[in-house]
């Protein structure tokens, strides 16, 4: 679907990058100054390599070689600025209506009330982006770079201005922007909860190569020595249905499909919530412990489990009802407890290690 | 307020001369202001500098200088006079027309100075965004940067517009001082300083020019406003 190979070199920076993706959601992963948004620079035609090719779709769109260059505007490369990039001197309206002009008159459109509806800015048509939040302006800055049915939507770090309690709302978005429009996603991201939730591949880039391209678990599961903050940073997050608090022992339980989720003092008042579980947190079992402390136990399946020649595993488990769970793990208990995917397992969450900051309200 | 009818016939057709030119001088250069101000604040390419510099001359040198310039190229034997007069039949010597190209180049810098920077302000992501949503490099300069960069174009014509009031060097090196064609007001004014007892005549000339220049100035802070409004959408 997308294959880029470039090099590039800038000052003191040089980008030596190659890699291939068939997912629906690519994320490019790494720290800020790796090289990320260069990359997408130059999978846009904003910028030129100075040797490489990249093709999206089976069209060649750089390749030094044979001398071909697509400028930006006839890529079909949408782009999704990190702080949105709307006109300012246009209303909303206007924006998404300069994008439907300009679109390419051969390829396929999409219908401006149907962009409207999914990305949910209905309401604000007639506004400037200067009336609008951090959230809103993105969501119009998706919906803009979609009204030029673009045949790939690049996404620079598009959470990065939404606050933390919307972002789970801004991802759902992306994930219905993918399905509804059927549009690939490639997106920059240094964040690894919107990596495991949203990407289906993960490329991972330091200073300016590629150090892994994988499935996120796998990429996480073997980041784990050299970064131990990336082992504590992998999770997802489950949404919850209906809380009830229990005053006596000050716990609050949040119904999941899979089982009920307990975690200390009160969460927030809301009929829908979300909880992020880290997958250190997570341990598994065959059968259900019958004398543990642990009052979160979850039904789940094993889907697959990650392991290098470190000490760690990752184990991906689809919960009931559908939802993906990590668990972080020793290579050493897969072995013992012989875990292997197509199994069916509880997974233990500690209370005391969820709290309510983890809790958003949807 | 009999202020009006102690104008002078001579001294209406001065003002009125001074207008005409200002508004033909500035409206004539302002496309080419903007595209060199355009490729001063975007372009990367050889001989920029230059450019800079060439647009900056009137600036700097001496205004006799710049008419005497004009003079050798467009007066009536110049390289480029001789050949409008040729084929277009057209000259600018010793015509008001001439007095406008004079006013235009002296106030060329100024609006290409005042143009450059508000399209150097204008985030050229912005432009970028237009350019991967398909727009081709006009209409991303007609619809995003022009628009954007307004009030200073408006500011750089208002600039141009001033200056070509007040020019008087070139105009009177290039063009002479020829009432009814060349003699603004400027030139009106030098004139009856240099005339006995046309001294208050001279204060309530430079009087009508400094009312003109200070409209120019005030309409456009107003015009300008109004244009920040609309782009930042506070009018709601």
């Amino acid at each position: 679907m997308i294959s880029v190979d470039v090099k590039l070199s800038r000052g003191d920076f040089s980008l030596q990058t190659a890699f291939g993706s068939e997912s629906k959601i690519t994320a490019l992963f790494g720290h800020s100054g790796s090289g990320k948004t260069t990359l997408i620079e130059l999978i846009s035609g904003l910028a030129r390599p100075d040797v490489g090719r990249i093709e999206i779709g089976g069209r060649v769109l750089v390749d030094t070689e044979k001398r071909i260059f697509v400028p930006a505007r006839k890529r079909g490369v949408g782009l999704v600025f990190q702080d949105a990039q709307l006109f300012p001197h246009l209303s909303v309206a206007q924006n998404l209506r300069f994008a439907q002009f300009f679109a390419a008159k051969d390829g396929r459109r999409l219908p401006f009330d149907r962009v409207v509806e999914t990305l949910g800015i209905g309401h604000l048509m007639t506004r400037r982006p200067g009336q609008l939040s951090g959230g809103e302006r993105q969501r119009v800055g998706v919906a803009r770079a979609l009204m030029a049915a673009p045949r790939l939507l690049l996404m620079d770090e598009p959470f990065a201005s939404i606050d933390v309690a919307r972002r789970t709302k801004a991802m759902e978005l992306v994930e219905r922007t993918r399905d509804e429009f059927d549009t690939p996603v490639v997106l920059v991201s240094h964040q690894i909860e919107e990596v495991m939730r949203l990407a289906g591949q993960v490329v991972m880039i330091e200073r300016g190569r590629v150090k892994e391209v994988g499935r996120p678990e796998e990429i996480f599961a073997s980041a784990r020595e050299e970064t131990p903050s990336d082992r504590f940073g992998v999770g997802v997050s489950l949404a919850c249905g209906d809380a009830s608090f229990d005053a006596h022992y000050r716990l609050t339980k949040l119904h999941h499909p899979a089982g009920d989720i307990f975690l200390p003092d009160r969460a927030p008042e809301a009929k829908q919530t979300r909880v992020f579980v880290k997958a250190v947190d997570v341990s598994l079992a065959h059968r259900p412990p019958p004398d543990t402390s642990i009052r979160t136990l979850l039904r789940g399946k094993v889907v697959s489990i990650a392991a290098t020649k470190g000490p760690l595993a990752i184990a991906t488990l689809e919960l009931k009802g559908g939802e993906k769970l990590f668990a972080s793990l020793t290579r050493m208990a897969v072995d013992e407890l012989r875990i292997k995917p197509g199994d069916e397992v509880y997974c233990l969450i500690k209370a005391v290690a969820l709290d309510e900051r983890q809790v958003e309200s949807v | 307020m009999d202020f009006l009818p102690t104008l002078t016939p001579e001294q209406l057709t001065a003002i009125n001369l001074s207008l005409r030119i200002g508004f033909t001088a500035t409206l004539c250069s302002l496309p080419f202001a903007v595209l060199v101000a355009f490729l001063l604040a975007r372009g990367n390419f050889p001989g920029k500098t230059l450019l800079d510099a060439v647009v900056h001359l009137p600036l700097v040198l001496p205004p006799v200088v710049t008419g005497l310039i004009l003079l050798l190229l467009f007066g009536r034997r110049g390289p480029i006079g001789a050949f409008l007069y040729e084929h277009f039949n057209f000259t600018f010597a010793f015509r008001w027309t001439g007095a406008a190209l004079a006013a235009g180049v002296m106030g060329f810098p100024l609006m290409v100075r005042a143009i450059r920077l508000s399209i150097e302000a204008v985030d050229p992501r912005l432009e970028q965004a237009a350019a991967t949503l398909g727009a081709p490099p006009l209409a991303v300069f007609f619809l995003v940067t022009a628009p954007l960069a307004a009030p200073g174009l408006l500011a750089g014509a208002v600039l141009g517009f001033a200056k070509a009031l007040g020019e008087f060097g070139a105009t009177i090196t290039f063009v002479s001082n020829i009432p009814g064609e060349t003699r603004t007001i400027p030139a009106e004014i030098y004139l009856l300083t240099q005339t006995p007892g046309g001294d208050q005549d001279a204060v309530v000339m430079s009087a009508v020019a400094a009312a003109l220049a200070i409209g120019a100035l005030v309409a456009s802070e107003f015009l300008a406003k109004r244009m920040r409004i609309e782009t930042r959408g506070l009018s709601s």
